[in-house]
């Protein structure tokens, strides 16, 4: 067996992170790989598509019902989906109460603790929630949990101001840790030269671009049916790049500390590829003009 | 008995114990050590206080939620207080303070009771809303005679945002009771005196005008004993001079006092403020709301207790001065007997203090009035204007210490060979070891009252068992005998 490679995807909120794990866990499993996701979103929707399920019973929900964690077993938590895909929830409280990031906690320590990685597994995911907001979302990628951080971002600026944070937040860790960043995933939102852009960033980031996912609406009618393009169009040319996207996941190599960006840095690169105008300080904080 | 301290020794020694800080602990310390200059009549220009503790000293202070649910309301006797959040800040806070109260536990008093949530990570992950509104409910099944509930912050509450105010709003229309949130999160504030601001507030918010508009039989006689905690029955023995001098004490806040004489306080003429530092903020309310003017008054030992006594009735009629000095007259004779009898074997003995809220300056009266001298006082959690008060009580060239280290308090008490020191019960053991008489403060060491005229004979008998107490030569073997000094002095 393999060793066991741990994984977590971040990015901005909204991004398609989920989606995007989701179809690359489906066709690692096509692949032959046997994998785990851990979803460490109190919204619970990281495993909806592998295992058909509006969403699954987490471990937090499961555990304030049995009166804590020590009175779970690993098999009341772990659901099994397409391609033998195994599932975790974290879980935690609705928006507006509590404390999600210590769910997280509670929930890794949990996995850990009862040996989830134990098993024959080549793969773990971890998907987190979309911004780091505090230390609990921070945990799957302290010393021995996830060693390679997936960015999925897009040519949109925000979602490379986010990319650019988030691998601000993995240099604090890989000083302390084995954490390394292993690639920015490109979901595209079909924005002007957005491959070019993603590549340029990647390249300032000292990573890669790993992956230009095209956008393709058979993602969105396979998600309506709660499935993976993988499993709900195996022949579809989006199904293709998902596995072109896992192979390359499977041969990956390049894993760095990465170098973020001083802001300054950043609005250059926007500049040069357009996004905003050169030296044009006078558009800062302007309103549109009505005609 | 040593020396008589010079200002000059005094500033050599606070810089000599300041020697081994490092440059900025040393910079920073300096400020909360002072040489009492009586010529100065504001303290900000000589010390500093209420400034976080330095990393890696022991200091001795509390968390703002020991002010609230510790000091200002745990003593209030018909409140059920709940520590929410994990069960230690009860746990290990329950019964410490010694406030005494007349009433039967769990029936009509709650305050040697622990009522605490007690957090799991569920409550952390999903919050404590749900858990607190269920607890109360069976609080009120079980003790169906509380007048009331406040709900004590700890940290956790905190940091995840849980709502108790709207908690607290619901329960309290449900059950028909007083409920109130307080927000005194353990994290927040330098100290417990944080703490006790928060409480304060809470008492204002929630409760303090509860009965504006309802009748109350008034008296012209009419007064609050504020900051009086009754540890060891402390506001017992002060409560009753008052009513002998002919006032009516309407309400004890906090030491064996109920919901009601909170609530029904601001009707009195006079509020009388013991510890300044914990109450002055609704004494200050009340002033400002309701025109309740406040005193500060000290029953300590028989001067100040007679100059207290003076002054409280000199805001009131003919009666009440004649009642003062009637008062004064008939503790006289005792007072005189207990000064007989405890002066000629304390005489001279000097002490240092570092206490809480108003001892380090309240008990120096009741020390001369034993012949006693204070050289050295300070306090856990004080603010300037407590030490512009300090000041003013303390002989010139004594030393001041705010919020003083393990280290520092250490190297004072070895250098000045204080005969007594009155701290807590961190510091005491410390002590003893270095074979120092030493008084616990906070709680009066498991005796008191102290306060008032009968509070004062305890309090003479205490200093001299421990002072003249023969232990103290026992601590050396006889053939070490002559070595113990020196030991003491190099250790």
């Amino acid at each position: 067996m393999a060793k066991l490679r741990q994984c977590a995807i971040y990015g901005k909120g909204g991004i398609g992170k989920s989606t995007t794990t989701q179809n690359l866990v489906a066709a690692l499993a096509e692949a032959g790989k046997k994998v785990l996701i851990v979803g460490c979103d109190p919204k619970a929707d990281s495993t909806r598509l592998i295992l058909h399920s509006k969403a699954q019973t987490t471990v937090m929900h499961l555990a304030a019902e049995a009166g804590s964690v020590e009175d779970l077993e690993l098999d009341d938590v772990l659901a099994v989906g397409y391609g033998g895909v195994k599932c975790v929830e974290s879980g935690g409280p609705e928006p507006g109460v509590g404390c999600a990031g210590r769910g997280v906690i509670t929930a890794i320590n949990f996995l850990e603790e009862e040996g989830a990685y134990e098993e024959d597994l080549d793969f773990v995911f971890y998907d987190v929630l979309g911004d780091v907001v505090c230390g609990g979302f921070a945990m799957p990628i302290r010393e021995n949990k996830a060693q390679e951080i997936y960015i999925v971002c897009s040519g949109e600026m925000m979602a490379m101001y986010a990319a650019n944070n988030i691998a601000k937040g993995i240099v604090k860790y890989a000083n302390s840790g084995g954490v390394r960043l292993a690639g920015l995933i490109c979901n595209s939102r079909k924005t002007d030269r957005e491959d070019e852009l993603i590549m340029a960033l990647a390249a300032k980031l000292g990573t890669q671009m790993i992956h230009f996912v095209p956008r393709d609406n058979v993602v969105q009618h396979a998600e309506i049916r709660r499935m993976t393009v993988i499993e709900y169009d195996p022949k579809a040319g989006q199904a293709d790049e998902y596995r072109t996207l896992a192979q390359k996941v499977i041969d990956n190599k390049l894993f760095v500390i990465p170098t973020p960006l001083e802001m300054e840095e950043l609005e250059d690169i926007l500049m040069e590829f357009g996004i905003m105008d050169v030296e044009d300080e006078s558009v800062v904080g302007k309103a549109k003009e009505v005609a | 008995m040593s020396e008589q301290l010079t200002r000059e020794k005094a500033q050599a020694l606070i810089e000599e114990v300041l020697e081994v800080y490092p440059e900025k602990a040393k910079k920073d310390r300096a400020k909360h050590l002072m040489v009492n200059d009586k010529t100065i009549t504001q303290s900000k220009k000589c010390i500093t206080s209420n400034r976080k503790s330095l990393p890696g000293v022991m200091t001795q202070r509390g968390c703002a939620y020991a002010g609230s649910k510790g000091v200002v309301w745990g003593p209030i006797k018909d409140i059920i207080d709940i520590s929410h959040g994990p069960v230690g800040c009860g746990a290990y806070s329950r019964g410490g303070r010694r406030n005494y109260f007349a009433g039967t536990s769990g029936v009509d008093a709650f305050c040697d009771i622990n009522f605490t949530s007690d957090f799991q990570e569920k409550d952390i992950v999903f919050g404590g809303d749900k858990k607190l509104a269920k607890l109360i409910d069976e609080l009120e099944m079980l003790f169906p005679l509380s007048r009331g509930i406040s709900v004590q912050s700890e940290c956790p509450v905190g940091l995840i945002g849980d709502d108790i105010e709207a908690v607290s709003k619901k329960k309290a229309a449900e059950i028909g009771k007083t409920v109130v949130p307080v927000r005194c999160e353990g994290f927040r504030g330098v100290s417990q005196s944080l703490g006790h601001h928060i409480a304060n507030d809470a008492v204002r918010d929630w409760i303090l005008s509860a009965r504006d508009e309802q009748p109350f039989e008034q008296t012209p006689y009419d007064v609050a004993i504020l900051g009086d905690y009754n540890i060891g029955g402390d506001a017992w023995a002060s409560r009753i001079l008052l009513e002998e001098m002919g006032l009516r004490v309407v309400a004890q806040w906090s030491g064996d006092g109920t919901l009601t004489e909170m609530e029904n306080t601001p009707k009195v003429k006079l509020n009388l403020l013991h510890c300044y530092r914990s109450m002055n903020y609704i004494a200050r309310h009340m002033e400002e709301k309701y025109g309740i003017p406040w005193l500060e008054y000290n029953f300590f030992g028989p001067t100040k207790i007679a100059e207290s006594l003076r002054e409280i009735a000199s805001h009131f009629d003919a009666t009440i001065q004649e009642g003062a000095e009637r008062v004064i007259a008939r503790y006289k004779p005792a007072m005189d007997a207990v000064i007989a009898k405890y002066r000629a074997r304390l005489e001279g003995k000097k002490v240092m203090l570092y206490v809480g809220g108003l001892r380090p300056r309240h008990t120096v009266g009741a020390y001369e009035d034993l012949g006693m001298e204070v050289i050295g006082a300070g306090y856990e959690f004080a603010h300037n204007d407590d030490y512009d008060r300090t000041m003013k009580d303390m002989k010139d060239a004594t030393l001041i210490y705010d919020d003083v280290t393990g280290y520092e308090f250490e190297e004072f008490v070895r250098q000045l060979k204080p005969d007594l020191i009155g701290s807590g019960i961190k510091e005491k053991y410390a002590f003893h070891k270095m074979a120092v008489p030493f008084r616990q403060l906070h709680s009066w060491d498991y005796s008191g009252p102290y306060h008032g005229f009968d509070g004062f004979a305890i309090f003479a008998r205490d200093m001299d068992m421990t002072i003249n107490n023969p232990c103290w030569n026992l601590f050396r073997p006889p053939w070490q005998k002559d070595t113990a000094e020196a030991d003491l002095k190099a250790a």
